[in-house]
């Protein structure tokens, strides 16, 4: 089949990101946007825009019923939901499915499986993968069993979780019960489900993970990206591939990937993340992403792949047109995620307006951003303003690049994380290559 | 909603930068009906390139809730930032505080969804809880009075 008409059921910069694309092959673009919503970047590029519902996202992007009543009665053909929202609902998928319509993304059964962590490692260790000891906490009276398993510090993390919403650090078993309520919160209103599991938190590691292409019979995989640079487990620097990294590493990282990619018949774009040692480079499974990533344009950039016209072409049903030998990275990109967050006063959100947005351009510098001078950031949803990716033919040149781009940016009228990629930018360490998840913490205030 | 309106992409604006970088000119400026497009030099001799957007009709609707002015409640413990009041971890769960009750500095009174982030908020000081002054699940603006305490 083909696309003709495509609902996008998401917003920001990753609606923008899909219209591109989309636009690109010939497809025309609906968006489902939500009150907050009317004025955006987005509303305006879509070929066609509809209302799906009031500001809270329960009541728009998450409404399973608005969504898909919005699409069928646009015409459209398939949906594509970006990533966050309705992206890894299995509920959602059949019912796009069962409205005559072509979800973008993998099978409703994958999206069962993965969305449930615990399931997820069960079947990661089926294909071979190793996993880190943990389990799900049934009831508030299950979490200390837990913890004697796992040992501290330890993490509580959503059972349908992603993000890092629903995910709390828990140091001491004094602090457990609060964690737990609170992740627990967290997860009931991100995702429709407060199951909570506990799991061995690892001192020193770094996060890799394998972006991986299927199409339901092969898979392969797109190369690293290395994400160590996270705050309350959300990423802030992600680039690809992963720096100083051994080629036995890489590669085993890489295979581990695409062997769970072909266990389990993997249709659609994902990622599987690993968490690494940092000194042995021993790695472990946490979860497969079975949606577009973030940072998805750092493997764009290294690979010439547009993922999002990938996750297109498989949708229609289309075999995979890349066989391995065909993706050769080449060079290094690195990511910032420019937030309205304060970084020196503990990344508090800052909904707002932005008075100015003066976005960085030139050779190298990819922005990917739905706000511009005078753009709302509404208090309902997340917190990220735009993506910039340096790219250069080596890691120095996309590092340089970087700081540059950094030192032209200015985003007036609410505080971003922009000043702390100014200082992460200019680290030694961070310019050596190859942080651990301590590096972040360490250079906080 | 787009039209033919003099569509840039992300590669022609890099063209475009490109253009200017190579040139002896400060910025490019480019106005439509739709959008207004500044490409400029930073200051300095190594400053980068931005691409600076505006769009028609932008910026005139607040959808965020504004901060109003709240008279200077010296008892009140306020809202720390925007978002939605919770006065429990869960739905039906017993709420954090409630009037009566004996809080210290670091006592969690309720929690402020913002950004789909549960931030707990701290009651700041000792105290009894004299009020509940904001409702559960409502918007709440920046610096609101959520509690009162004596």
């Amino acid at each position: 089949m083909t696309i003709h008409r495509l609902f996008i059921a998401n917003r920001g910069e990753i609606a923008l990101r899909v219209i591109r694309t989309a636009r690109r092959m010939g497809i025309t673009t609906v968006l489902g946007v939500s009150e907050a919503d009317r004025t955006s970047l987005p509303t305006r590029e879509a070929d066609e825009a509809v209302l799906i519902g009031p500001a809270p996202s329960s009541e728009s992007y998450l409404s399973i019923p608005r969504v898909v009543e919005a699409a069928s009665k646009a015409g459209c053909d398939a949906v594509h939901p970006g990533y966050g929202f309705l992206s890894e609902n299995a509920a959602f998928a059949r019912a796009v499915a069962a409205a005559g319509m072509v979800f973008v993304g993998p099978a409703p059964e994958t999206l069962d499986k993965m969305g449930d962590k615990l399931e997820a490692c069960a079947l990661a260790l089926a294909a071979g993968l190793p996993v880190l000891p943990g389990g799900e906490v049934a009831s508030r009276g299950d979490l200390h069993a837990r913890a004697t398993e796992t040992g501290y510090p330890l993490l509580l993390k959503a059972v349908a979780g992603g993000g890092g919403r629903g995910m709390r650090r828990v140091d001491a078993p004094g602090e457990l019960e609060a964690a737990y309520d609170l992740a627990s919160a967290e997860a009931e209103v991100a995702f429709g489900n407060g199951a909570v599991y506990a799991e061995r938190f690892v001192a020193r590691g770094r996060h890799v993970e394998v972006q991986i292409l299927g199409d339901g019979t092969s898979a392969i995989h797109l190369g690293t990206r290395d994400c160590s640079i996270q705050r309350r487990f959300q990423k802030l620097v992600e680039e690809a591939p992963a720096p100083n990294l051994p080629d036995v590493a890489r590669n085993g990282l890489e295979q581990a990937a695409v062997r769970l990619a072909r266990h389990m018949n993997y249709r659609g774009a994902g990622t599987a993340e690993f968490l690494v040692d940092a000194e042995n480079f021993s790695f472990y499974f946490l979860e497969l992403n079975a949606r577009i990533q973030v940072e998805h344009p750092v493997t764009e950039a290294v690979t010439g792949v547009d993922l999002v016209e990938q996750q297109l072409l498989i949708a229609m049903g289309k075999q995979l047109s890349l066989t391995q030998d065909m993706v050769r990275p080449f060079g290094h990109a690195i990511e910032v995620r420019i937030n309205a967050e304060d970084p020196d006063a503990d990344f508090r959100p800052h909904p707002g307006r932005v008075t100015r947005a003066a976005w960085p351009a030139g050779e190298g510098i990819r922005v990917d951003s739905h706000i511009a001078s005078g753009g709302e950031v509404p208090p309902y949803y997340d917190s990220l303003i735009g993506k910039l990716i340096a790219i250069g033919a080596s890691r120095e040149e996309a590092l340089t690049r970087l700081s540059r781009a950094l030192g032209a940016l200015k985003i007036e009228g609410l505080p971003t994380t922009a000043s702390l990629h100014r200082t992460i930018a200019a680290d030694p360490r961070f310019a050596a290559g190859g942080v651990d998840s301590h590096f972040l913490p360490g250079i906080l205030p | 909603m787009s039209d033919t309106d003099l569509p840039l992409s992300p590669e022609d604006v890099a063209e475009i930068a490109a253009i200017l970088e190579n040139s002896p000119f400060r910025e490019i400026d480019i106005a439509t009906g739709r959008f207004r497009l500044r490409v400029a030099k930073g200051d300095g001799s190594d400053a980068g390139v931005t691409q600076e957007w505006q769009w028609a009709g932008a910026g005139g609707e607040v959808a965020a809730v504004v901060a109003s002015a709240f008279a200077d409640d010296p008892d009140a413990v306020a809202a720390p930032l925007p978002g939605t009041f919770y006065h429990a971890p869960s739905p039906g769960a017993p709420p954090f505080v409630a009037v009566g009750d004996k809080v210290g500095p670091d006592s969690v009174i309720g929690i402020v969804e913002t950004m789909k982030l549960m931030n707990p908020v701290h009651a700041g000081r000792a105290g009894t809880v004299a009020e509940v002054l904001a409702p559960n699940a409502t918007m709440v603006a920046k610096g609101q009075p959520l509690i009162r305490l004596s």
